[in-house]
């Protein structure tokens, strides 16, 4: 029968600097938001750029965009997240690698992270942008040429407005997976929610209680970006389309 | 010089040519129609004339302008042509405003306003300007995709199946209305359809297109009353062909009697003299319902049609033939009734030995 000891995380965690348990989860806790938060950024910019040109007529650009989805996809996040932390410093040229290893420790961590994140699920929102565009009639395209907007401002003011509106809910459940995808990070060290939770455990060996509290969390966190979502679609939504008022 | 011309123009889909030496003209302030099957390369032309499809041959001029020809491939934003869709391709996100008014950036903001409510009160409109697309009606919508294209002045309007997402009695109705809309702004136009009656309710000029070719070019009377061959014959208007016999200059023999040519010989064909076999083409039109008549024929079908009754009469040679006769004659099914032949315009087409007079069936 496992002892209860909710009132674990008021109790001074050990290393003597006065802070609580609690405070080590919340410290977890804003490492994941703050991780997650800045691969979204990555993801959102660099996934729609690949999207317009998995989308857009030049078979230069739409072979890149290919690439990029196939080889981002296909590697599982795990390895890519070692590749990102153990192997990208070494290769990276422009003297990129030697300024990635003079960062703070904790801060190349959140680099690595934040990097492997953004693009991984930039793959993922690449297919989505492309979907999207796809979706919309063959005619939208045409007419905003035929209103003599040129390529990149049909993408601009026709394209674009109504395909990302279309993806709103698939983008909701991306960002819903970026935030649990960034438990990995443990396993190189980042100190965010899941390594939190493990490192409580250790201290505690308080297991139930800590990893509930992870649990909670994360599901909070979760639920909080669904109902911002939800907003975001409800602003964003065109009179009469997609069965939202009108006829 | 006309204001429009096409000129040999060639369109190719990986080596499979989808339009073949295209050529046609029009005035300036006159709609031509494109008219033809699915799949006979209408809306291919239509949007190498907007620029949509590069040219695999020939030349396309706009008021003296070359647009696409060799070595020549004017951009679709930079040809000043206006089009308008057959989903009527609105933009969903904008209000009903703000479509009308997409095309013209770049104007000062009062400038555009009085010429967005300008055009959304000559299609009647006004009042909705504050709408979104989807919460119009269909013919609204389509009404609103006009104004669109005729917002930035274009040189030219291309209408691509403009009412085939309408049902037929609005069809009819639109077809009107923006005719008279493109004669008020004085555009020129080019409209593609499959349906003949919106072709003739609109065009002042319609081309036949069969298998990525023109067949015919002309006035929608002289298609219907002058057909230049029996596809077209077929595809305009309704009729049957009976096998008929030249037997003089201007004159041909049928079952029925003898019919004489007004002006145009009766056998496009020369060398198609006395006694040359040939199949005529009989329009309901043509086929009057007259009680004193000794013609008799039998009435094997009849359609209610409101006005009248399209009749598919047999003749007492088996000749099959079709009548549209005012609705207060209503006859049964099997009864006898007296017809005379009432042929303004002789159309016949020569007719090889050993084959049957094929032709456009009696469709009600």
């Amino acid at each position: 029968m496992h002892n209860w000891r909710w009132e674990v995380f008021l109790e001074p965690a050990q290393g003597g600097s006065g802070a609580t348990y609690l405070d080590w989860v919340l410290v977890g806790l804003r490492m994941t938001a703050a991780v997650s938060l800045c691969s979204w950024v990555i993801a959102l910019l660099w996934g729609s750029l690949m999207g317009i040109f998995r989308t857009y007529p030049s078979k230069l650009l739409y072979g890149l965009s290919t690439a990029y989805v196939e080889v981002f996809r296909n590697i599982p996040l795990l390895v890519q997240l070692f590749l990102w932390y153990f192997v990208a410093p070494e290769v990276a040229p422009l003297g990129l690698g030697a300024w990635f290893k003079q960062l703070h420790p904790n801060l190349q961590l959140f680099v690595a992270s934040m990097l492997c994140l953004g693009f991984f699920t930039g793959a993922r929102i690449t297919e989505q942008v492309r979907a999207g565009i796809e979706s919309l009639s063959r005619g939208q395209k045409a007419a905003g040429l035929a209103m003599g907007f040129t390529l990149p401002q049909t993408y601009r003011h026709v394209l674009l407005p109504m395909a990302f509106r279309i993806i709103i809910p698939p983008l909701s459940s991306e960002c819903v997976n970026l935030v649990k995808n960034s438990a990995v990070a443990s396993t190189i060290g980042l100190m965010e929610l899941a390594y939190q939770g493990r490192q409580l455990v250790d201290y505690t060996a308080q297991s139930y209680e800590s990893f509930i509290a992870v649990t909670a969390l994360y599901v909070a966190l979760n639920l909080l970006i669904l109902l911002f979502m939800r907003w975001v679609e409800k602003k964003a939504r065109v009179p009469g389309f997609m069965g939202g008022g009108g006829r | 010089m006309s204001f429009l011309e096409l000129d040999g123009v060639s369109v190719a889909f990986g080596g499979h040519t989808v339009v073949a030496g295209l050529s046609f003209s029009l005035e300036a302030g006159r709609i031509g129609c494109l008219l033809g099957p699915s799949g006979c390369g209408k809306t291919t032309a239509l949007r190498a004339i907007a620029g949509f499809e590069r040219l695999a041959a020939g030349e396309v001029r706009l008021g003296g302008d070359r647009l696409g020809g060799p070595g020549v491939h004017l951009p679709p934003e930079q040809r000043r042509i206006g089009m308008v869709f057959q989903e009527h391709a609105l933009f969903p996100h904008l209000t009903v405003a703000e479509n009308v008014a997409f095309g013209l950036r770049g104007q000062e903001p009062p400038r555009r306003a009085r010429r967005v409510s300008e055009l959304l009160a000559t299609i009647g409109l006004e009042r909705q300007g504050g709408r979104y697309p989807h919460e119009l009606s269909g013919g609204q919508q389509q009404r609103v995709a006009l104004a669109r294209a005729l917002a930035p002045g274009p040189r030219l309007v291309l209408l691509d199946e403009p009412f085939a997402s309408l049902d037929a009695d609005l069809r009819e109705r639109l077809s009107l209305e923006v005719r008279e809309l493109l004669a008020a702004a004085g555009a020129t136009a080019v409209l593609v359809t499959h349906d003949q009656h919106e072709a003739f309710a609109m065009a002042d000029q319609v081309g036949v297109m069969r298998e990525g070719r023109l067949v015919q070019w002309g006035r929608p009377y002289d298609l219907y009353h002058r057909p230049g061959s029996p596809f077209v014959a077929d595809f305009v208007g309704q009729g049957v062909f009976v096998p008929g016999r030249v037997v003089g200059d201007g004159q041909v023999e049928i079952e029925l009697g003898r019919l004489r040519a007004q002006a145009p010989a009766p056998c496009p064909r020369s060398g198609c003299e006395g006694g040359c076999r040939v199949s005529v083409l009989l329009r309901p039109d043509d086929v009057v319902h007259d009680e004193g008549a000794p013609l008799r024929a039998r009435v094997v079908a009849k359609a209610f049609r409101g006005a009248e009754f399209l009749y598919t009469l047999e003749t007492a040679g088996g000749s099959r033939l079709l009548s549209l006769v005012p609705s207060h004659h209503d006859h049964a099914v099997g009864e006898s009734i007296g017809i005379r032949l009432d042929v303004d315009h002789v159309v016949a087409f020569h007719q090889p030995p050993g084959e049957t007079a094929a032709g456009p069936d009696s469709r009600p």
